[in-house]
């Protein structure tokens, strides 16, 4: 139990060096340790708290767990968020951290389609543009490349526009823009114009919508040099991470996931920021490491606990940060498990868990007793098919299948 | 023609009338008048709700002939006063000598890649871009020296730049294709084309949100967007004519019609040539103007300027111009015809301006001389200056690549990668380097 208090006490004093705004910064990524009472909308599950007589290595649980969601006592720390909090979905914390933000600097505007009258095709912006008006809330007409270019432009020159694409795999078409004027106009004007936009929006693989609504774009844009790409995962993260990303002055790409938006959890009613380049510890392990993110984290969660149940003791990162990653986080688990599991929902090629790969094995290879297993989705065009479709991605068997192969 | 004065535009309405979506009964007919370079203002119904859509017939559109007026009348309605005209003259001079040193120096191996030059262009620049204040925006192309020399960038921190030194006004990260200037609002020098226009466009926007939702009410900045014939086949440029007349921004649209694209010449790409014709088909007005005449541009140029300061919109100006040299250095130039080469040079801008200013007595040879030899002076000690400035050294490598270099992440040993002292220096390692692992380990064995 001391190490646990030791890592995240190391990790809060890293996030208040690294924090914009100290005083505001109450809770570090690691905080979700304490509070979190999700349940699931993708996975089943109730709020127990877990025996910590579980976390005995190679020890076999004594009952079933039911949330294998690591809970730690109250430390001084914990006791600044005794308020109860709020309970809210996904979308209404992406929506909090949007209306906050725009409450305190004026320069916050948002752009895409169907954001102000309807209100966001998920309704993240929902009743934002009878607030603030039709121009902060900008309806835009349908031309990704152009608005997105547009958003560029006006960042360029003072304001601070979060960009919306009413699904990730429409800025495909502002792929230029994106590319060529966001990621790079800050380094070839040599410095001398920022690009503090946001760029977000739903992607992933959902409920039968077909192989261009599923696309997952954080594998095309993980190339481009001076961009920032974070992935949300709960109510709690995500507000915070919308709240950094509008904050910071680098352009960020914030992945949103199409099934996750209905997801609730209990959030602090403080204000708080989350770090974009920290990964987040879900439940600390011993046996193997299982680094994932955004819906995959809960299919990990789910093979988690069957795993459990076997016997096993995964440590398990949301990490969050897909560009750049968290090395420090990251590497101080594979220090300790010395086993890797990347699961991902991008496809084999050329994916986030490819690049993670290359970067574990450069930068941990002396701390690896096996080689990395990365489980992605397949490389095809998601089908319509309910069966293929549960079949392009990967399911939580596949996942305690892998571990029982790398652990044995 | 008078200067209305800032006119407040109303907010975009949330309710667009149901019953007579087009307001036609409100509406009333604009009399197609010549647009520009008249005394008449073009009038557009004010009561109509900036989120109803006009229909394009009451645009106008108007044709050069309007200029040839113009010529007849007395000297007591010069176009410009000396200052204004020598003021012009120094600014093309500068265009045009600044490129023929750019050739030289290309050729001498000074700068590298793509050069694209503006010989034969300067009235568009000087036309309308001497027209601006400093707070206004300028966007342009690859083909950008010349529109970032007029409008104040230091002929010396330009030349520098193309010679990809330190002291270039992008710190040599740019280079000829990436202009830019915050300090005289020059938003770039972009590469691909079209990819310009939506940069503008926001600019555009800026200046409307700043007006209307930060309630700075003296903010009437414009932009203006400089691109080709060829981009007007591009969907950035088409869709950006769309929302600029949509929400009535603040741009003018600046078409440089040399009617070659490298080597596409503009009527076998373009199924209907006429440019400024697309702008009523969005709801602005669409200009045609004889770009090698300087005078005839910053009269168009006044007009579209004065409407977008006074919140009427944008303006699509198609300025019928020709660059003397190739597309670029590298363009070898054997598909024009050399007579059509010829017939444009003879109407060299340059020489147009300065019949006109000696002819109205508004300068003389000498003045005019003067001009020029110190326009000479300044481009040798703007070559001077980027022949002593050194180049980037290594430590700028990793230098603004983000705004906030936590970008870069947090590293293995838990600090961030800013934070690590060999990153400023420009050695640290992101990526497993071959060469520099090796050189590093020959400066540690060399002590």
């Amino acid at each position: 139990m001391a190490s646990i208090f030791q890592r995240v006490g190391a990790v809060a004093s890293l996030s208040s060096n690294a924090s914009f705004d100290t005083k505001k910064l109450h809770l570090s990524s690691r905080r979700s340790l304490s509070e979190r009472k999700a349940s699931f909308v993708v996975i089943r599950s109730d709020a127990a708290k877990m025996n910590t007589g579980l976390k005995k290595i190679g020890g076999r649980a004594d009952q079933l767990v039911t949330n294998a969601v690591a809970t730690k006592p109250d430390t001084s720390a914990a006791s600044t968020a005794s308020k109860p909090g709020h309970e809210l979905l996904l979308f209404e914390a992406l929506r909090e951290g949007l209306e906050e933000e725009m409450e305190r600097d004026q320069n916050v505007c948002i752009m895409g389609e169907d954001v102000g009258h309807y209100g966001g095709s998920y309704k993240v912006s929902k009743g934002l543009a009878p607030k603030y008006g039709d121009l902060r809330v900008l309806d835009t007409p349908i031309a990704e490349n152009a608005f997105t270019g547009m958003g560029i432009g006006a960042a360029m020159t003072g304001l601070r526009p979060v960009i919306e694409g009413m699904n990730m795999g429409f800025l495909l078409l502002a792929f230029n823009q994106i590319s060529n004027n966001c990621g790079m106009l800050h380094y070839t004007s040599g410095g001398q114009f920022k690009i503090p936009v946001v760029i977000r929006g739903p992607g992933g693989v959902g409920r039968q919508l077909g192989a261009e609504h599923s696309q997952r774009l954080e594998s095309y844009f993980q190339s481009i040099p001076g961009i920032q790409m974070v992935a949300c995962s709960t109510p709690y993260n995500a507000k915070g991470l919308m709240k950094a990303a509008i904050r910071s002055d680098n352009p960020v790409i914030l992945f949103e996931h199409v099934l996750l938006y209905n997801l609730k959890e209990t959030i602090p009613d403080e204000e708080y920021v989350l770090n974009l380049e920290e990964a987040e510890m879900v439940r600390p392990g011993e046996h193997v490491t299982i680094l994932t993110y955004s819906r995959m984290r809960y299919h990990v969660m789910q093979a988690a606990k069957t795993l459990v149940n076997k016997g096993f003791d995964p440590e398990v990162i949301d990490i969050r940060s897909l560009k750049p990653f968290d090395l420090h986080t990251i590497g101080n688990s594979i220090k300790k498990t010395h086993r890797v599991i990347i699961v991902e929902e991008c496809m084999r090629t050329g994916g986030i868990g490819a690049s993670l790969t290359a970067a574990i094995n450069e930068n941990f290879q002396d701390y690896l007793d096996a080689p990395i297993v990365c489980l992605s989705s397949q490389d095809v065009p998601t089908p319509y098919a309910g069966t293929l479709e549960e079949w392009t991605v990967v399911q939580p068997p596949q996942i305690v299948a892998a571990v029982e192969q790398l652990c044995r | 023609m008078a200067f209305a004065g800032i006119k407040v535009i109303q907010p975009l309405a949330l309710h667009a009338s149901s019953s007579d979506p087009y307001n036609r009964a409100a509406k009333s007919i604009a009399t197609p008048s010549p647009f520009l370079g008249s005394t008449r203002t073009l009038r557009i119904n004010q009561s109509l709700p900036i989120a109803l859509s006009r229909p394009a017939s009451s645009i106008v559109a108007a044709v050069s002939d309007v200029f040839k007026e113009k010529k007849l009348k007395s000297t007591s309605d010069l176009l410009l006063t000396k200052e204004e005209g020598l003021e012009v003259y120094e600014d093309m001079i500068l265009g045009r000598a600044f490129e023929d040193m750019c050739a030289q120096m290309y050729y001498r191996g000074k700068m590298f890649g793509f050069v694209h030059l503006y010989n034969g262009q300067e009235a568009v620049s000087s036309g309308f871009i001497k027209l601006l204040k400093k707070e206004d925006s300028v966007v342009s192309t690859y083909r950008d020296h010349v529109h970032a020399l007029s409008k104040g960038v230091p002929a010396r921190a330009v030349m520098s730049e193309l010679f990809g030194k330190k002291t270039g006004c992008c710190r040599g990260q740019g280079g000829s294709m990436h202009m830019f200037s915050a300090e005289h609002n020059v938003l770039g020098g972009f590469a691909f084309i079209g990819e310009g226009i939506p940069v503008a466009t926001g600019a555009a926007f800026s200046s409307k949100y700043r007006r209307e939702v930060l309630k700075q009410a003296d903010c009437d900045h414009v932009t203006l967007a400089f691109f080709g014939d060829g981009t007007c086949n591009n969907g950035q440029f088409f869709e950006c004519l769309n929302m600029a007349a949509l929400w009535k921004l603040p741009i003018i649209f600046v078409v440089e019609n040399n009617l070659w694209a490298i080597g596409m010449s503009h009527l076998r790409s373009t199924s209907d040539p006429e440019i400024w014709k697309k702008g009523p088909a969005f709801g602005m007005p669409g200009v045609h103007v004889d770009g090698m005449d300087v005078l005839k541009v910053r009269e168009v140029a006044k007009e579209a300027i004065g409407r977008a300061r006074r919140g009427e919109g944008p303006t699509l100006v198609e300025c019928e111009t020709y660059r003397f040299r190739g597309h670029s250095l590298a363009d070898p130039d054997e598909l024009r015809d050399p007579a059509e080469k010829a017939r444009y040079a003879a109407r060299d801008p340059i020489t147009g301006l300065k019949k006109y200013l000696i002819e109205n007595k508004l300068a003389t040879e000498a003045d005019l001389k003067a001009i020029e030899k110190k326009i000479d002076e300044v481009v040798e000690e703007a070559v001077e200056f980027a022949d002593e400035s050194p180049a980037p050294s290594r430590s700028q490598l990793l230098e603004n690549v983000f705004a906030d270099p936590r970008g870069f992440g947090i590293g293995p040993d838990g600090s961030y990668r800013c934070e690590d002292p060999k990153f400023t220096e420009g050695t640290a390692q992101l990526c497993f380097d071959v060469e520099m692992k090796n050189l590093m380990l020959n400066m540690h064995l060399q002590g």
